[in-house]
């Protein structure tokens, strides 16, 4: 069995910031996560994040994942353990994780859940042919290995990874016929969305896809209408040839090592689903367990990144690490916090903290 | 169930690692089973190696629309170790130093 001061649990945008902060006051630190890579969903991340400095404003999220990994490895405190899929934690706080088809158990003093979130799906007549994906599947694809997942998509969910999906997949030489939302209103920030509206890509808000067609894989869909209860409005239907379905329609947090840990669980829909009771401290009702980035509630990678330096900050002054900076450090990360979280793009996430912190 | 006839086409997958349709869910709710564990031994929903984390989101909504209750008051089922598939291999082979 290995020890460590702190376990932190995927080595996505909150989970290395986590790393480096815990580390920076003191703490040694294990960082494991089931790729073979660091840096989660960051690595496929393209296009330039806005916000500010401390937020890596107009970088690529491709960048600060190197830039942030390459930070880790480089940390002497830092144990990482790539290939290592976290399976259970058991009530005496060990964590048993699976690497090279071997067991490893690791008993941490604190620990930090960074696991991410997974893709929602949706129900529709044929949403099993092929052709039908996942916004991250075909960033992965386009992004990652270079390669087009067909040649007309039609997008499902105008939020930010719909948005900047469909803009990958043009730069890709891709067609995007179309862009639908349930809601009246996209979700997507303007300066995402313009982008793709200049490029001609229509987007349908209130409108919603009755089926795919095709025998072997898509050969086509039927979008329609929606009325303001959210129903179905009969003779709206629109048929759009397309042989690719993406479905960008919102995450979930990945949380079931914090339902084996025995946090207390909310179901909090501004937060993507069921997601841990925290403190202030983004301490769960489990003392010394800890969350950041989505499985703590679906965000954007910018606010993981300062929920991850705010988890790891805590995590090693609970471990008994004293830096003069402290207070000053932990100020900065909030400040940027509550300035992600600020103004309208902000109030749902506010909401849905606003009954997760207790 | 024996009369669905939902296999046949258009099919409506809800738990892409078992092969289940919302239609067959839907019917099991429809003739009583309202409850997810209920669900889960009798249609395998949430059983392959994704653990629920596609379906479950989606079949406690139905569940909630069912029973009236809130979503955040639809029981879940237990989570238990392992999260992601293991071969049963690799728990036998012991931990890195034995």
């Amino acid at each position: 069995m290995r020890q460590t001061e702190v376990c932190i649990i995927g080595g996505g945008p909150a989970g290395l910031t986590a790393a480096l902060k815990a580390a920076g006051l003191g703490a040694e630190v294990t960082l494991i996560d089931r790729n073979d890579y660091l840096g989660g969903q960051l690595i496929k991340q393209t296009h330039r994040f806005f916000g500010s400095k401390e937020q890596r404003a107009s970088e690529r999220g491709i960048n600060i994942a190197r830039e942030l990994a390459e930070a880790v490895e480089k940390e002497d405190k830092i144990t990482v353990l790539t290939k290592a899929a976290a399976l259970s934690y058991y009530k005496d706080g060990v964590v048993m994780v699976k690497q090279n088809e071997r067991i490893i158990k690791i008993k941490p003093q604190k620990l930090i859940v960074a696991t991410g979130g997974s893709e929602k799906n949706l129900m529709f007549p044929n949403n099993d042919l092929p052709g039908v994906y996942g916004a991250g599947a075909v960033q992965t694809l386009v992004n990652v290995y270079g390669v087009k997942p067909g040649r007309k998509v039609l997008m499902v969910g105008a939020g930010n990874i719909g948005v900047i999906v469909s803009y990958q997949l043009l730069q890709a030489g891709v067609d995007v016929v179309g862009i639908i939302e349930a809601a009246p209103k996209i979700g997507a920030y303007w300066v995402h969305a313009s982008k793709v509206v200049r490029a001609g890509v229509p987007i349908y808000a209130s409108h919603t896809i009755k089926r795919a067609w095709g025998e072997k894989e898509v050969a086509g869909a039927t979008i329609m209408k929606l009325d303001e209860k959210w129903q179905p409005v009969p003779g709206t239907e629109k048929e759009l040839d397309v042989d690719v379905i993406c479905l960008s329609v919102g995450l979930s947090p990945l949380t079931e090592l914090l339902w084996q840990a025995g946090c207390k669980m909310e179901f909090i829909p501004e937060l993507g689903g069921h997601v841990p009771v925290r403190n202030e401290d983004l301490e769960t009702s489990q003392p010394g367990i800890y969350i950041a980035g989505d499985a703590a509630g679906i965000e954007e990678a910018s606010a993981a990144m300062m929920e991850g330096a705010l988890a790891g900050l805590n995590a090693a002054e609970a471990m008994g690490y004293k830096v003069s900076d402290f207070k000053e450090q932990k100020e900065v990360v909030m400040k940027e916090l509550n300035g992600l979280r600020s103004g309208p793009v902000g109030e749902k996430i506010r909401k849905g903290l606003a009954k997760a912190i207790s | 169930m024996s009369d669905c006839k939902c296999k046949d086409k258009d099919l409506n997958i809800v738990c892409r690692c078992e092969d289940i349709t919302i239609e067959e869910v839907r019917a099991y709710i429809d003739n009583g089973v309202t409850d997810l564990e209920q669900l889960k031994r009798m249609l395998r929903v949430g059983m392959g190696p994704c653990q629920g984390r596609t379906c479950t989101p989606i079949i406690i909504r139905e569940l909630s629309v069912a029973t009236g209750k809130p979503v955040g008051e639809v029981p879940l089922t237990t989570f238990r170790p392992p999260t992601s598939p293991v071969k049963l291999g690799v728990l036998a082979g012991g931990e890195e130093d034995d």
